[in-house]
């Protein structure tokens, strides 16, 4: 399916990363979406609502992240395609209804666009600190898909990925952007709506009669009704049966759970996506994401320059996490180097995939600001045999 | 005499101003802040912190009196002052609230009256945070006070719509444009007859204006010595996101007042008391302006129409004319309401 011609604003821009998202989420054929203010990812949804009335569709700002992060399920629920946006404080509060989703197997999109934390942090600078909440932030064992942009061009391409990858596969999409690459404004070029390519919402070919809401063909992922045909269905987050019915046994919940699981987990090789340079012979490999990929793509430029075999892999996709190829590099590589804007969060994963092949060295920033080349640069230095 | 379970604590006793050269000259909310030039929310701040004096401990829910009043390493409170989450202005001033009891209880510190304020903008006092405000009125054995200032927007992340928004306003989640002109079609939520209808126990509810400072004084004067969990409501222009010169911030305050868009009253103990030019509107002594005077004064009502402006115009009438008590109770009786169709 391709995207709708008349929302598709096709042609070269210059537009901050937020303003992108945006873009890619009319273009990804989002209709409605529900906003809480909240620096620094406002403008994505300001946008929204300025465009939204020539499209036609809907914004609601709402009372506060609860209500925005269940809304949009409603809204979901009712027909439409759907998002939200927030940052760290935010995010916290829509952690119980990101679990909802994941039940519920509801696809919609959160945008996260991080900045400092904990609490009201550093509302106006970046940070990278959201990733493992964005993993593991609400209850309960389940499975999450999370894309990383570092440009405001990926911020429009990745956010249409995150809208398809939501229905393809029944499951909310955390979409981690950070302040600096939110608020980049570099060009962006948007293709002709022929061009882009849409993952429809899966309906069910069964009669109203015949349909379970969370029955399966094979493929982990059950079909959706098309709502206000008459068909009934039962939605709940407590744990059910193929009907929708709550089945509180030990059977149902393994049944339910590992579905959910391996829903993602089955398809990790081909939705985790990443971008890989010169590592076949690095001897160090810096492993980045975001805005911190920007820095070190530096660094590896000055390292190179200085004849150090360095490679380059970023994360696009950080959950599922790509364990096979960060294996694979691991086996080679005499060392892993991994910036990032906290503290030691995705650089755990590293070590846990690398499984003590080769030393992961973390090279942290609070947040606030970005890494200075140096650091990275220095790290690279030290590790190098 | 009824039993009762409530254990009061005795308030300061803050007896009202008679008039302003009783004022104190002390400030408590001083320099520092960077709040914009006709600020009247950084002016309730000011007159809250002078009407309650020394012996207060402030707290604020994250909005523009947050981040405006506490940044670049400097604070403006001269008296103890605590950020709470923008959620949680009612919770945190009710635990503030309880600690002291407890420390006094317990003899830890000195028994005292000490005044608690919290206070939160319309983001954190009629949107996210009035679950938790809502709470705090139910308990009647706390001294402390709910103010809520509200300039009708979330100042602080830009100028969105909040629940306080007036119908049609101009805000970066609701521009006006070719294909709508009205993109906010949600009328102001009314939250001091919220609270005051919702928690009969409360002994003191009020709406005011920084317009009329003193008496915005001595109404938190009275709200801090009543007795229990009390609640204000403020209205405060915003020369950012109302757009105007910040030469009439203080005339817009009037202007609310006088076209009868925000009606002043005071509920203490259950009695119901219009004040200042909204008793002179219900008593036929002050004819109620036109909106219109008040809406063309601001750059984020300039896309109304004349039939916009009629429309405002229209529920103003209807909240004065067919309301059982204007401004609070939005009901008709119904006889009345019969007689009319």
């Amino acid at each position: 399916m391709k995207a709708d011609p008349q929302a598709v604003l096709t042609g070269t821009h210059f537009l901050d990363g937020d303003k992108a998202c945006c873009e890619g989420a009319i273009a990804a054929g989002a209709r409605f979406a529900a906003g809480y203010p909240i620096t620094p990812a406002t403008e994505i949804v300001e946008r929204f609502a300025s465009r939204i009335p020539s499209v036609g569709g809907t914004f609601i700002q709402m009372e506060d992240e609860l209500a925005a992060s269940i809304v949009l399920q409603g809204a979901v629920w009712g027909g439409a395609k759907a998002f939200t946006v927030t940052s760290g404080p935010g995010f916290s509060l829509m952690m119980e209804h990101i679990g909802y989703a994941a039940m519920t197997e509801t696809p919609c999109v959160f945008v996260d666009v991080q900045r400092g934390g904990p609490s009201t942090g550093l509302p106006t600078l970046p940070a990278q600190a959201d990733m493992m909440q964005a993993r593991w932030g609400s209850h309960g064992d389940y499975e999450i898909i999370a894309l990383c942009p570092n440009s405001p061009q990926e911020c429009f391409d990745l956010t249409i990925r995150a809208f398809n990858l939501a229905e393809e596969f029944r499951a909310p999409v955390m979409f981690m952007m950070d302040e600096v690459v939110g608020h980049m404004t570099e060009k962006v070029v948007i293709p002709a709506a022929d061009q882009i390519e849409i993952t429809p919402r899966r309906f069910t070919h069964r009669s109203k009669f015949e349909y379970l809401p969370y029955g399966t063909n094979g493929d982990m992922v059950p079909d959706f009704v098309p709502t206000g045909q008459g068909y009934k269905f039962h939605m709940t987050g407590l744990t059910h049966d193929e009907r929708g019915y709550p089945n509180m046994t030990p059977q149902a919940q393994d049944q339910l759970v590992r579905r959910l699981q391996k829903k993602i987990r089955a398809a990790a090789a081909r939705i985790t996506f990443f971008e890989e340079e010169g590592t076949e012979n690095a001897e160090v490999i810096v492993i980045s994401y975001g805005i911190t990929s920007r820095v070190a793509q530096r660094a590896v430029e000055l390292g190179r320059a200085r004849g150090l075999k360095i490679g380059k892999f970023r994360l696009i996709t950080a959950w599922p996490f790509p364990d096979e190829q960060i294996r694979r590099l691991a086996l080679h590589a005499k060392a892993l180097v991994v910036p990032e804007l906290n503290l030691g969060q995705m650089v755990r994963e590293v070590e846990r995939a690398a499984a003590g092949l080769c030393p992961v060295i973390s090279v942290p920033h609070a947040g606030g600001g970005v890494h200075r080349t140096d650091d990275i640069l220095s790290a690279l230095v030290e590790v190098m045999p | 005499m009824s039993t009762t379970f409530v254990e009061e604590k005795p308030t300061q006793n803050l007896e009202p101003f008679k008039g302003v050269k009783k004022v104190p000259y002390e400030e408590y909310f001083t320099s520092g802040h960077r709040t914009c030039e006709g600020c009247e929310s950084a002016q309730i701040m000011r007159l809250m912190a002078k009407a309650a004096g020394p012996r207060t401990i402030v707290l604020g829910a994250t909005g523009c009196m947050y981040v405006a009043n506490t940044s670049y390493y400097s604070t403006v409170w001269g008296v103890p002052w605590m950020h709470t989450q923008l959620g949680s202005a009612g919770s945190g001033a009710l635990g503030v609230a309880a600690a002291l009891r407890a420390q006094m209880r317990k003899g830890s510190m000195r028994d005292e009256p000490i005044n608690v304020i919290a206070f939160c903008g319309d983001g954190g006092g009629a949107d996210m945070g009035l679950s938790a405000i809502s709470a705090t009125m139910t308990h009647p054995d706390y001294n402390l006070l709910i103010l809520l200032y509200d300039n009708e927007e979330y100042g602080n992340t830009d100028i969105q719509i909040s629940g306080t928004s007036p119908w049609g306003v101009n805000t970066s989640f609701s521009t006006p444009g070719k294909v709508k002109r009205i993109m906010h079609h949600r009328w102001k939520k009314n939250v001091a007859p919220l609270i005051l209808a919702g928690h009969p126990t409360v002994k003191y509810v009020a709406t005011i204006s920084t317009s009329y400072p003193l008496q915005a004084m001595n109404n938190i004067r009275k709200a801090l010595s009543v007795g229990g969990p009390t609640f204000i409501h403020c209205l405060n222009p915003c020369p950012k996101g109302w757009d105007f010169d910040p030469l009439i911030a203080f005339e817009l305050g009037e202007l609310a007042v006088n076209t009868g868009i925000w009606p002043l009253y005071e509920v203490e103990c259950g009695k119901l008391r219009l004040y200042g030019k909204t008793e002179a509107i219900a008593k036929g002594r002050f004819k109620r302006l036109p909106v219109r005077d008040y809406l063309l004064k601001q750059g984020r009502f300039a896309h109304f129409t004349e039939e916009d402006i009629e429309f405002f115009q229209a529920k103003v009438d209807e909240m004065w004319n067919r309301w059982l008590v204007p401004g609070v109770i939005p009901l008709e009786k119904e006889i009345e309401a019969e007689q009319r169709t």
